[in-house]
């Protein structure tokens, strides 16, 4: 039985892996983004704006929201991808088999959170030859953990909407309400102490929030919010998505 | 076990509509068995339903001894199914969605490899099998399709609609495929499709398939027998002698039935080919010049409009066709 979920978790992982693999190009493209704000926008910021402590607000304060960045970009899209197996056909394949849909889910998760994390570590990466500093080796792993979380966490959110919305039409518009004010909400950009109570509200209710202080404070070793709120946040929060994920899958209709 | 697949009086509603209304079919074990019909007569739901895709609303069905409601997990393990349209991964290999096929079946390393190998060489793609699917044509998309249903060794391979939208040579090929995997395999295969050609040449027993309810089921050979038999059409030089000509025949008792139409003579007989000599012998004994003769031996048409008062092909519906056809294509 734990034999039989393991391998159909594997078998999903593996076919995540494979089309990854596939799709070079698109990671070097999802790679751009990250690369100019790194290389432009972090010098333009740092002349221009002081961080509350004094420092100017540069690459370092901006790379763990750049991997938050990532890390949401790529796990909604993986977990909303569920849209294109059901266009293309591919799911009917994996439905009429002798498993279980929840594994089936699972394994699409962790597929496409290991994609997440090699992007999010390729930023570090990137983050490290620009000539950022990192708090401490133990912190750097302990990054990728977070990654991990996150990941599952936006992977979830992504397979619940795809059980529900029809078309990729559909999905486009979910995806432009749904990412843009999750990053310009969420302490990527800009420290998150001083802020209008409005924009304090809505900046504490984001998941991305809490992924992008820990990723932070594992990183520079410093964060607004503590790690113990941030891990707890972002814990709880890929908890349930992953729960409603699973499902909604369940229960979604072809 | 007696029957591959048995059902008692399946029934699938949808709201307002009875997709399957109360159909009861045994399918023995080693049987090419067609479901014919016109496009929403309710094969693919049938089907849907045996393959426990879609639970239905009334009735009951075995699969390879299994329940499709109680025990669907056991009724997947024992079939393969090709859907009308591809559902393969279009960004793998051809090999690559074998093997994805084999580990969520269950299949072990070594023998995953080994039925790889099999499959391919059985609807020959082993030359493509590590060409992204993408750049395979249709008939090679449909073959590949066949192959990963039959990647898991299933008792029974469910094929909906196969040859859809693919060209007449295609076709054929794949028709040649469908029996020799039948035949080699073993494998009781059960098949939709609106072509009377395919249903003829492929399927040893035949359950023509209308408004959801099993209109006939037989042999193609025994529903086309229903009808009578062959048509001899006679057509006179000298129309006045129709009369006489019919009168001949009937008394002769060389036929079951004579009618007439304008010029011509129509007698229904058993083996047309060898009444042909016998029924112009008869003709030209009697001093009455025949211009020409024809035989109609019946199709599956025939039946068709025989048992639903129309044509198949009024039903058909260019349209579903068409737009299998343009997806199939905007995937390539």
């Amino acid at each position: 039985m734990v034999r039989k979920a393991a391998n159909t978790v594997y078998t999903m992982w593996l076919r995540e892996m494979l089309r990854f693999w596939r799709s070079k190009s698109r990671i070097v493209g999802s790679l751009a983004t990250p690369f100019f704000f790194l290389v432009f926008l972090g010098p333009g910021f740092s002349s221009s704006y002081r961080l509350p402590t004094g420092q100017p607000l540069d690459n370092s304060f901006l790379a763990p929201g750049l991997i938050g960045m990532a890390i949401l970009f790529s796990s909604l899209m993986g977990g909303v991808s569920i849209i294109w197996d059901k266009e293309f056909g591919f799911l009917k394949e994996i439905l009429i088999a002798p498993v279980s849909r929840f594994y089936v889910a699972l394994g699409k998760a962790v597929g496409g959170v290991t994609t997440s994390i090699i992007q999010g570590i390729l930023i570090l990466i990137i983050a490290w030859l620009i000539g950022i500093k990192y708090h401490s080796l133990p912190g750097v792993v302990a990054s990728m953990g977070i990654m991990f979380i996150l990941g599952i966490g936006f992977i979830g959110l992504g397979i619940a909407l795809a059980s529900k919305i029809e078309s990729h039409e559909g999905f486009q518009m979910v995806m432009s309400f749904l990412t843009m004010p999750l990053v310009l909400l969420s302490g990527a950009f800009f420290p998150i102490t001083n802020l209008p109570g409005w924009l304090k509200l809505l900046v504490y209710a984001n998941p991305l929030t809490y992924g992008v202080e820990a990723i932070r404070w594992c990183l520079l070793g410093n964060s607004t919010i503590p790690i113990i709120t941030s891990l707890a946040g972002i814990t709880l929060f890929a908890f349930f998505m992953m729960l409603l994920g699973g499902k909604l899958f369940d229960s979604m209709e072809i | 076990m007696l029957y591959a697949i048995e059902t008692e009086g399946i029934t699938k509603k949808f709201d307002e509509i009875t997709a399957v209304n109360n159909v009861s079919i045994s399918v023995k074990p080693g049987e090419l068995f067609g479901l014919l019909g016109p496009n929403g007569a309710g094969k693919t739901t049938l089907i849907n339903m045996l393959s426990t895709m879609i639970e239905p609303t009334g009735g009951s069905a075995k699969v390879w001894d299994f329940d499709v409601k109680k025990d669907a997990p056991h009724v997947r393990q024992n079939i393969g199914m090709v859907f009308q349209d591809t559902t393969l991964d279009d960004r793998l290999t051809g090999r690559e969605n074998l093997d994805l096929h084999g580990r969520l079946y269950d299949m072990d390393s070594k023998h995953r490899k080994k039925r790889i190998e099999e499959v391919l060489s059985l609807v020959e793609l082993t030359d493509r099998a590590n060409a992204i699917v993408k750049t395979y044509s249709g008939g090679m998309t449909r073959r590949l399709e066949i192959a990963r249903g039959l990647m898991h060794h299933p008792h029974v391979l469910f094929l909906d609609e196969p040859t859809l939208g693919l060209d007449p040579q295609t076709r054929n090929h794949i028709w040649e495929y469908i029996k020799v995997l039948n035949k080699e395999e073993g494998v009781t295969i059960v098949l939709t499709t609106h072509y009377m050609e395919e249903a003829d040449h492929l399927c040893h027993r035949i359950a023509i398939i209308d408004h959801g309810e099993i209109v006939a089921l037989d042999t193609p050979e025994a529903l086309k027998n229903m009808l009578g038999g062959d048509v001899i059409t006679l057509e006179l030089e000298n129309p006045d002698n129709i009369s006489r000509l019919c009168e001949i025949y009937k008394e002769n008792g060389c036929a079951s039935i004579v009618s007439r139409k304008n010029n011509d003579v129509f007698i229904t007989v058993r083996d047309g080919e060898r009444q042909i000599p016998h029924v112009l012998e008869l003709a030209s004994d009697a001093g009455i010049p025949i211009r020409s003769v024809s035989l109609h031996k019946p199709t599956l048409d025939d039946v068709f409009l025989h048992f639903t008062g129309r044509a198949i092909r009024d039903k058909e519906a260019g349209e579903t066709e068409r737009v299998g056809y343009i997806l199939r294509a905007r995937r390539k």
